[in-house]
């Protein structure tokens, strides 16, 4: 069994219409994916699609309506062992305002290791080590209010990682945030899943951070629409198009050439990447 | 209304600065007792001397003691002129229905200078002491309250949460009175009435708001493993030094002396 492995996910809530008829709606049908340690693992798609309802799924905030979501092992349905799965992965959320629990850096970070009652003397080594894993140690004793959204969502992180989590699952950590603070926060991002070797899961619409992982599932209205290595994924063009997903700006712009009748003989995923393919076909 | 300091904390560093926070709590009690139990000029005097020694020790500028001051003048003038007119015994001076007595005139000073002295007292407090660690020894102190069910935890958790939240609801009132603004709504000229219902398109997207930040901050609390008071621990741990020592044997000594002056001097006013 893998890492993370998610078995025929169905999640289902029950919905009253205007004739206070119940039909159930599927937000999640018949989902499976697995995900090894240490990869870095992208779902993307658009509003409603149900991408978030995954990341929950992840951390035993929502259990399966059927199918069943194992992490190293531990069946999230089974309630006793929640925190546990809580530990082993965290979960950092789209607004980094409303995560942030203390009026100071330092002790918002602690937050999560006092809740699972680690000594006072390790609290202090992991909050230190987990803020200079995202560059915010100068920051350690700043009110979060006075940080950029940037800032303060790269606290949100140092907040999951100082609890040491195995995999951390990111729910559009980037969606609120200005294009410099996205930057800053996908380049910790990427630290992290390089040098300290965690497993990061994230969920973005943006199709220049998905670009950047290991794999990418692509979900629509609730099933997986397609999966494999960005190459392969973002080569899919007119299945992408067809359900209102974007492809990155390089991979559209030689996509189209193509179309037009450039020999291009494969999709770039970057822009410097475009750049040299269309300097030799320019040659 | 971005640049507002939580609280009235001033960091400087000073002797009371870095007492223990729980120690500033027992002695500010400790004191606003002993103000209230002055029952002659010895007595008084010598609270006095003490609260202003605690003011000037606590390097803060004096000038933002004078402007917490100013704020209860009022109170101050009319609870005085109240016990000027209001006093017992014969008169001295009286004018119509105004009389003063001797009996007026020492409660009026006296209620004057407590209520100067508790205010000059409970500001030194907040001044040296940040909000976060005035929340951190409430419930420190409050621990043996448990035994009464009283949920100490969850109450500092509330003032926690509070304290960190109250910067982010003013920058989105801020937000919403602009975009409210921009809409066309009036804010500013009409009577009292009608500024308070000017307000009512500000106050329900804020209220809506807030519950919906307290929905995501209660999930990504739990995200994080919070479960409540039982088996947490903490990053910080205060432990009293020498200096919350002195800090008590000196308040001590002073409690000795404000009782030997109630005594001895009882029939002094």
């Amino acid at each position: 069994m893998e890492f993370i492995e998610a078995r025929n996910l169905c999640f289902a809530y029950e919905e009253a219409d205007d004739s206070s008829q119940k039909t159930t709606k599927y937000v999640l049908n018949d989902v499976s994916f697995s995900v090894k340690k240490g990869e870095f693992v992208v779902f993307i798609g658009h509003n409603g699609s149900g991408k978030s309802t995954v990341a929950k799924h992840l951390n035993a905030m929502l259990t399966p309506s059927s199918g069943k979501v194992y992490i190293d092992g531990i069946d999230t349905s089974d309630e006793t062992r929640a925190f546990d799965v809580r530990r082993k992965v965290g979960l950092v959320l789209q607004n980094p305002d409303n995560q942030l629990v203390a009026s100071i850096v330092e002790e918002d970070v602690a937050f999560g290791p006092e809740n699972i009652g680690i000594e006072p003397k390790e609290i202090r080594e992991r909050v230190d080590e987990a803020l200079k894993a995202v560059d915010m140690y100068d920051y350690r004793l700043y009110a979060p209010f006075k940080l950029s959204g940037g800032q303060k969502q790269r606290v949100a992180i140092a907040g999951i990682i100082a609890m040491r989590p195995d995999c951390i699952v990111l729910d559009e950590p980037t969606a609120m945030l200005d294009p410099k603070g996205r930057d800053e926060v996908m380049n910790t991002i990427l630290k992290l899943n390089r040098e300290a070797g965690i497993t990061v899961i994230m969920i973005t619409h943006y199709m220049e951070e998905a670009v950047l992982a290991d794999r990418v599932y692509v979900l629509d209205s609730g099933r997986v629409l397609t999966e494999g290595v960005p190459e392969e994924v973002f080569s899919q063009v007119e299945l992408l198009k067809r359900h209102r997903l974007d492809v990155p700006q390089a991979t559209e712009l030689c996509y189209k050439l193509r179309s037009c009748g450039v020999e291009i003989e494969r999709l770039p995923l970057f822009s410097d990447d475009c750049v040299s393919m269309l300097k030799e076909v320019l040659r | 209304m971005r640049d507002i300091t939580l609280g009235q904390y001033f960091p400087t560093d000073s002797l009371i600065h870095r007492l223990d926070p729980r120690i500033k709590i027992i002695l500010l009690i400790t004191y606003i007792v002993l103000i209230f139990v002055t029952f002659n000029f010895f007595a008084l005097g010598l609270v006095a001397i003490a609260v202003l020694t605690v003011v000037l020790m606590s390097k803060v500028p004096l000038k933002l003691y004078l402007k917490s001051l100013k704020v209860i003048i009022i109170i101050v003038i009319i609870t005085s002129l109240l016990n000027l007119f209001y006093g017992t015994g014969d008169p001295i001076f009286q004018w119509h229905f105004i009389k003063v007595t001797l009996n007026g005139i020492y409660n009026a000073i006296f209620v004057c200078v407590r209520i100067v002295l508790l205010l000059l007292m409970s500001s030194a407090l907040t001044f040296t002491t940040s909000p976060t660690d005035l929340t951190d020894a409430l419930e420190r102190l409050m621990k043996p309250l448990k035994i009464f069910h009283i949920k100490v935890h969850e109450i500092s958790m509330m003032m926690t949460i509070a304290l960190r939240f109250v910067p982010t609801l003013l920058e989105e009132t801020d937000k919403i009175m602009a975009a409210q603004k921009a809409r066309g709504a009036d804010m500013e000229s009409g009577n009292f009435i009608h500024r308070i219902k000017a307000l009512v398109p500000v106050l329900i997207p804020l209220f809506v708001s807030a519950f919906r930040r307290a929905y995501e901050l209660a999930v990504a609390m739990e995200c994080r493993c919070y479960q409540g008071g039982e088996g947490r621990t903490r990053m910080k741990q205060l432990t009293l030094s020498k200096r919350d020592y002195i800090a008590l044997v000196i308040s001590g000594a002073l409690i000795a002396g404000i009782v030997l002056c109630n005594i001895f001097f009882v029939n002094i006013r």
